[in-house]
């Protein structure tokens, strides 16, 4: 025997024995499967370059098309919905109407495009890793995170267009503004993590659950102020299903991108205690990030036999 | 030294079969749904311990839970009842390629399959000119790996793969890549882990390999483990088991072949004799150059007609020396009723020192085999010591 491998075998000796696999249990779990995720951050980064790279690697237009999507949306609505509908302000024609009414549905769509990408990318992220998952084994949390990374991406780019076009219509949102924003997008991000983690685990046991999905987002869109403003919901619901409707996380955290970037609609009405909400909001999402996740450990030991 | 770097206790892993999926399904079949479920145990009550600085081999008949006991060690797997804990840093190589993307580039598929088996951004740089020069295709490495050939893909993979810097290696059946010169280069760098005092734990069909590579086999069967020590007497359990399915694969055959009619004369090889210096034995010892008879039985219950008999040398790892039979040799077999002793004579045998064995089988077409005996006689070459290999010589060296 070397002197190498001897060395090799007292620093060995020095090691105790450690389960293979992750660490079960709710708490000591917990902080064993941050540290390894913790662990992981470089393949994380190279996953979502891989995401990012493959995904219009041969294409003409390159990264452009990730900001097609959101564009034609806009387009549609703002000419659908704002000028055959009637709902944009024009001084003549209709004064009531939405003001900014472009700038306003952008900033919906903006966040509601971060949603679906984080919670639709993550939901088929582990399925979409099977030949990883059932060869090497990593903290699994790194797929749902990796498409969650490569959807930041996406966003922050969707984000510069949308501060540039407030630049350009000569209403750019500053000051103390911007802390709606701050605390939206971080309940925003929480919030869909949350979801990605437990749909991604369920759908491998449930492979319906990725369909049911796509139609559910379809669904939600119209759940929250994204093309409609808040005031015409006010006026139409109240008591408990206003209740209901202003608990969803989304709307939320649209009208908190609204109260950030629709500088246009500061006389609009807002439901009161918007701060307030998105702050008891986040406490909710973490407690529910944190179940996610311990979910997703206690089914994770299974999926590389059910996929 | 050695510490026990793997230890699995009572280790048992049950495959649930459903054979339904989607929701649907499941809702309709929601009451009868046991009748839709299937128990498959890959491995029932596992107990192993494994020594650092160790090569252990994974043996056994397709479906013995050779992989899944390899995926349960490297954490993919978790088992249904037991634990396996680990010391030291564990890579896998159960695939080669694990996360390589057709899209990317060599070089970007480098760095992505580095860090999936574990090696850091700062060591990959470190690594990445040896890695390319290991794998031979660097005029390729910024080339999207979906227009790369087979070859050249396995080679990237496996240059990666070698780069790792685990305790504990696991190895699934992906040694066997490339041409001969990359393979040897392979097995190099296996020897160099081995060097180093890293554990290894392989899967294999090519026992030869295990015999070569390995200072210990395990043979699993149905999920148990069947031996369990030095490679020599682990495969030779192994190929006795392999020899018995083999029997039986014949003995159906037979039967199959009786219900259609034609019904051939059950003949079976009773037992080989060897003589040697006038000195019969079954096992014998015998020195390079002496000559060696090798008596085989036959018995048969009606005439034999048509007839060939051969007889083969094997090492104990079941490397074949020798073969020969009587067609062979030119002098076809005269027609025989009731049985009969065929008698080869091997003159002047100069076999090298080690342990062999002897195989005879019987056949009449000359492509199925009719009866056979497996290691029927076992026969000890000793020798000078001056050289070793399957062949002996008595070699001089002189300084010209």
């Amino acid at each position: 025997m070397t002197a190498e491998s001897d060395a090799r075998a007292r620093a060995l000796e020095a090691q105790p024995l450690r389960p293979a696999g992750p660490t079960q249990g709710l708490f000591r779990g917990t902080v064993t499967s941050l540290r390894d995720i913790a662990g992981q951050a470089g393949l994380l980064r190279l996953l979502v370059r891989r995401e990012l790279k493959a995904r219009y690697k041969d294409s003409a237009l390159g990264f452009f098309w990730s900001l097609a999507k959101p564009l034609a949306m806009l387009l549609v609505y703002y000419v659908a919905i704002g000028k055959f509908l009637n709902a944009e302000q024009s001084p003549v024609r209709n004064p009531g109407g939405i003001p900014d009414f472009a700038v306003f549905i952008f900033t919906g769509l903006t966040a509601w495009q971060l949603f679906s990408d984080i919670v639709v990318g993550g939901t088929g992220s582990i399925v979409g890793n099977a030949g990883l998952i059932k060869k090497v084994y990593l903290p699994r949390e790194v797929f749902p995170l990796s498409a969650i990374g490569a959807s930041l991406v996406n966003f922050a780019i969707q984000l510069v267009v949308l501060v540039g076009a407030t630049a350009v219509f000569g209403r750019f949102p500053a000051g103390g503004r911007w802390g709606y924003f701050a605390l939206a997008f971080v309940v925003l991000v929480v919030y869909s993590t949350a979801l990605a983690l437990l749909l991604s685990a369920v759908n491998v046991y449930l492979r319906d659950v990725q369909y049911l999905v796509e139609i559910l987002i379809m669904i939600l869109f119209w759940a929250s102020p994204i093309i409609y403003a808040w005031r015409y919901v006010d006026g139409a619901i109240d008591g408990l299903v206003e209740w209901v409707y202003l608990a969803n996380p989304m709307t939320q955290v649209v009208l908190g991108f609204q109260r950030t970037f629709w500088v246009a609609g500061d006389g609009e009405p807002y439901p009161p205690d918007l701060g307030a909400g998105l702050g008891v909001t986040l406490v909710v999402s973490v407690v529910l990030l944190w179940v996610a996740q311990r979910v997703f450990a206690r089914l994770q030991a299974n999926f590389a036999q059910e996929l | 030294m050695a510490v026990t770097v793997v230890e699995l206790s009572h280790v048992s892993k049950r495959f649930v079969i459903h054979k339904e999926k989607s929701l649907k399904e499941r809702l309709v079949n929601a009451g009868r749904s046991k009748l839709h479920k299937e128990d498959f145990w890959a491995l029932r009550d596992v107990d192993l311990e494994i020594e650092s600085g160790s090569t252990v081999g994974l043996v056994g008949p397709n479906g013995s839970g050779k992989s899944t006991l390899l995926k349960l060690t490297g954490g993919i797997l978790q088992p249904t009842s037991g634990s396996v804990r680990l010391r030291g840093r564990l890579a896998a190589l159960l695939e080669l390629g694990a996360g390589f993307h057709p899209d990317l580039t060599g070089r970007e598929n480098v760095y992505l399959n580095a860090a999936v088996l574990g090696i850091s951004k700062a060591q990959t740089d470190r690594y990445f000119d040896a890695i390319v020069d290991f794998s031979g295709i660097e005029p390729f490495i910024d080339t999207q790996v979906k227009f790369y050939s087979s070859g050249m893909y396995v080679r990237l993979a496996f240059a990666v793969a070698v780069h790792v810097d685990p305790d504990i290696l696991l190895v699934d059946e992906v040694l066997a890549v490339g041409d001969e010169p990359f393979q040897r280069k392979c097995m190099d760098r296996i020897r160099g882990f081995q060097q180093e005092g890293r554990t290894i734990v392989l899967v294999s069909h090519a026992l030869g390999q295990v015999a070569d590579l390995c200072d210990r086999a395990i043979v699993l069967e149905k999920g148990q483990v069947r031996a369990d020590g030095p490679p020599r007497d682990a495969l030779r359990v192994l190929r006795d088991d392999f020899e018995e399915t083999r029997r039986q694969d014949v003995e159906q055959a037979r039967r199959a072949a009786t219900v259609e009619g034609e019904k051939p004369a059950p003949v079976t090889v009773t037992s080989i004799g060897l003589v040697t210096r006038g000195a019969p034995s079954d096992l014998l010892t015998m020195r390079p150059g002496d000559d060696l008879l090798v008596q085989v039985h036959v018995e048969s219950e009606g005439s034999l007609d048509g007839w060939n008999l051969g007889i083969a040398l094997k090492t104990n790892y079941g490397q074949m020396v020798l073969a020969t039979d009587a067609v062979m040799i030119g002098k076809p077999l005269p027609r025989v009723s009731g049985g009969a002793t065929v008698q080869f004579r091997l003159p002047h045998l100069m076999l090298g020192e080690g342990d062999y064995a002897v195989d005879a089988a019987l056949s009449f077409d000359g492509v199925t085999e009719a009866a056979r005996l497996s290691e029927g006689a076992h026969l000890v070459v000793a020798s000078t010591g001056h050289s070793v290999g399957y062949t002996h010589v008595d070699p001089e060296v002189t300084v010209l």
